[in-house]
């Protein structure tokens, strides 16, 4: 500990290798990047509801400004948030907390990985105010749009977006490789497979499917570079190359990177739940074994995007029943964590009500992606309103909800702090009900055909209608109130960093191995490294005068 | 349903607003299950003092079939959904019913141009009439169309007839409708083509053969 008292503020917090500091370095560019797409998200909306009116803050939206909000919103919401929030701020924060290890088996490869994700984030940010302004072609990037600044009209955007993204990919491989590896190894002695707490399993999987399936887009993205810069012909078809072999290549990690974000949100809400209710996880080897089902499914889905791209019609039916395939397991660990509450002692704290949350909202956004799934429904679906309310009922639970769990769960041991309950719950319903009022209307707007990426709709009379338009106004109206509310989340997360409540080192009564390590953990994180002796998920065990079991305690 | 926000004037939109109820139905019914689920265990289950949770593993077989059976009634209903789905794709994207007639749709950015086929209903003769944005077929008939790009990816849609196809360059992808319902119809393109994404409207109208046969008078005396 001494030596960790030796270092500089430079070495300590900005050049460090330790997991914990990592991870919060990952976090918080997660969640700066939040505000920076929610800003975004904000201006566009606003030009929905208004069209032609100057946004406060932004001023007159041109369709060039459009296009390039609606894209790097949806770029930075999952490639910039979701993904360093869930997957590289949680993992490397947890991880070794949670297998009882006193860090990442690669700390300066872990260093490296949040380097170039640092960068990136500097390229995407950077890219936004380049001439021309950033790139407008969609998070999907489909040439010849992408490839030729003739068509896009962003010749710094485009190129700089692409490179910021493949800047990314190169981080999370390194970190992929960094858990997976680690959890391989340094688990604690007594920590067999089925003692590993199903956060870890997921951020594994998800790791693990992210590996195998970013390679072939890493391999696109520097052919459409090229493209873009060398004059090759990689995507054009004017001399020989093929526009649709980019769509294969984007979707193929495209859709598996959705179950990538999703499996640790899952991961989180059985870490919660099993807390919150005082229960033994229902049927964790049935949970362990769907979620190794929906990641090697998800790379047999991803045409399911492309129904109407001018493929082979017959290979669309195949696409169709992978996709409908998909929702078995899905749905099956769903089925396992309602179950979980069954017979409990239910607490809704702050944690508890986002974990629950997860599990309404994210039905929703399950049983809307059949439409989309199924083929013949897709065709009208496609790139239409319906698609977007289907995918942020899946990924505003995932990245936000999921993600304010976490961050109110595991908040006293990041910080040896409470947060503020009071505040905490006000936050909570202040975004959960206008979260709905945002994308319900946003359902009935694509089953009326409002088609996708448009800055406005006055040219479409099927669609400039009062009755439509006053949707729009409702989720826009909406988005504004949810965005204020925001502001109580930041008031109370920064307070609590300084005055917040003294934490103890188990303030939950949980299981888990991080709740033995000091709050916050030190260098190091364990006083005496710990033995596993159980499973994590011994609540209320019958004949014991506690209701927890914590895993390193012997018998 | 979808045909009390969208009018329905082409068989596929029948087809299709079938599956579409079907889906609404069956996933309805679990959307409807699973949160009476969950809510009724959150209320039932909420912390009493004195109340000591139980100790529920869920891998012995009578309490693994609470996730069992359900899981069985889902794959069930996948199978259902599966079949309606292949079925309909297969009679409105895949099999193609003989044409009546033929157009040619044309994407560029940012425009649509239309060959109609004039008065003797076929292509590439010295009648056909070139329009931009505004395509007339008649109501009844089958057409096949022949859609490809000049510039980038741009997707053909209309609403009203549940019909949409990417546009690509370099390919020219085949499909076919036919109108059921006379009246003029939003045409979209549903694929981010650049700054002028929202300045692709077009117009579809479905007209009688009569009110086709007179716009086709009316072009050729203009000259056009």
């Amino acid at each position: 500990m001494a030596h960790a008292q030796q270092q500089s503020f430079w070495s300590r917090y900005v050049f460090s290798t330790d997991h914990k500091i990592i991870g919060l370095q990952y976090l918080f560019t997660g969640m700066f990047m939040g505000l920076v797409g929610s800003f975004l998200a904000y201006v566009f909306r606003m030009q929905l509801a208004f069209p032609g009116e100057p946004v406060p803050l932004f001023g007159v939206v041109t369709p060039l400004h459009y296009n390039a909000l609606v894209t790097n919103h949806g770029a930075i919401m999952i490639f910039w948030v979701a993904m360093p929030i869930l997957i590289a701020g949680l993992g490397n924060y947890l991880i070794p907390l949670m297998i009882g290890c006193d860090d990442m088996v690669f700390p300066r490869l872990n260093r490296l990985s949040y380097q170039i994700f640092f960068l990136s984030t500097v390229v995407i940010l950077v890219s936004l105010f380049v001439p021309g302004g950033g790139f407008g072609g969609a998070w999907t990037a489909y040439p010849p749009l992408s490839a030729s600044a003739q068509y896009n009209h962003t010749p710094w955007g485009a190129p700089l977006w692409l490179i910021a993204v493949a800047l990314e990919f190169v981080a999370f491989l390194l970190g992929g490789i960094n858990f997976v590896t680690t959890v391989m190894n340094a688990r604690a002695p007594g920590m067999g497979p089925m003692q590993i707490p199903i956060f870890v399993w997921m951020v594994v999987i998800a790791s693990i499917v992210f590996m195998a399936s970013v390679g072939p887009l890493v391999a696109g993205a520097i052919m459409l570079l090229f493209d873009q810069l060398l004059g090759t012909h990689f995507y054009d078809p004017k001399a020989g190359g093929d526009p649709i072999l980019w769509q294969h290549l984007f979707w193929f990690f495209g859709h598996p990177e959705v179950y990538v974000v999703l499996l640790p949100a899952l991961g989180i809400v059985a870490e919660v739940i099993t807390v919150f209710s005082r229960k033994k996880l229902f049927a964790y080897k049935t949970i362990l074994y769907t979620a190794f089902a929906t990641g090697i499914i998800s790379f047999f889905v991803w045409a399911h995007h492309q129904f109407v791209a001018g493929i082979d019609p017959r290979m669309a039916h195949l696409f169709t029943i992978t996709t409908l395939i998909i929702s078995v397991p899905i749905a099956e660990m769903t089925f396992a964590f309602i179950a979980t509450l069954y017979g409990g002692s239910i607490e809704l704290r702050t944690p508890m009500l986002w974990a629950l949350a997860f599990i309404a909202e994210f039905l929703v956004g399950g049983v809307t992606g059949i439409f989309l799934g199924a083929n013949a429904t897709d065709i009208y679906l496609h790139d239409s309103y319906f698609v977007v309310a289907h995918f942020h009922y899946t990924f505003f639970p995932i990245a936000i909800i999921a993600g304010f769990a976490a961050l109110t769960y595991w908040f006293p041991k990041m910080f040896g702090r409470h947060m503020n309950e009071t505040l905490g719950k006000i936050h909570f319903w202040g975004t959960i009900i206008p979260f709905n009022f945002i994308f319900l209307p946003l359902f009935v707007l694509g089953a009326a055909g409002e088609h996708r990426r448009i800055y406005s709709y006055e040219h479409f009379s099927q669609l400039f209608t009062p009755g439509l338009q006053n949707l729009r106004v409702l989720a826009t109206v909406a988005l504004v109130v949810m965005l204020l509310f925001q502001f109580v989340f930041l008031y109370n997360f920064i307070r609590s960093l300084f005055a917040g409540e003294k934490a103890e080192e188990n303030p939950w009564k949980a299981n888990t191995l991080e709740w033995l390590a000091p709050s916050p953990p030190p260098h190091g994180n364990f006083a005496e490294m710990p033995t596993v002796y159980r499973g994590p998920y011994e609540y209320s065990v019958p004949g014991r005068p506690l209701d927890y079991w914590p895993q390193h305690l012997p018998n | 349903m979808l045909s009390w926000l969208v009018p329905q004037a082409s068989t596929s939109a029948r087809d299709i607003d079938w599956l579409f109820t079907l889906i609404l139905v069956t996933v309805g019914f679990w959307f409807v299950v699973a949160q009476a689920a969950l809510f009724t265990l959150i209320f039932r289950f909420r912390r009493r003092p004195d109340v000591a949770a139980a100790y529920i593993s869920g891998e012995r077989k009578e309490e693994k079939r609470w996730i069992s059976r359900p899981h069985a009634l889902v794959i069930v209903c996948d199978i259902v959904l599966i079949a309606g789905a292949l079925l309909t794709w297969k009679a409105v994207k895949q099999d193609l019913p003989p044409a009546d007639e033929r157009v040619r749709i044309i994407a560029q950015q940012w425009a649509w141009v239309f060959v109609h086929p004039g008065p003797d209903g076929k292509l590439d003769t010295d009648d056909d009439v070139r329009t931009v944005n505004d395509l007339r077929v008649k109501i009844d008939t089958t057409y096949h169309f022949e859609l490809t790009s000049r510039d980038v990816v741009h997707s053909f849609s209309v609403p009203a007839f549940r019909l949409k196809q990417d546009a690509v360059p370099g390919r020219i992808v085949t499909g076919w409708f036919r109108p059921t319902r006379l009246g003029t119809y939003d045409i979209q393109c549903a694929e981010i083509c650049g700054i002028g994404h929202a300045l692709m409207p077009a117009r579809l109208t479905v007209e009688t053969p009569a009110e086709q046969a007179a716009w086709y008078a009316s072009r050729s005396a203009q000259g056009g």
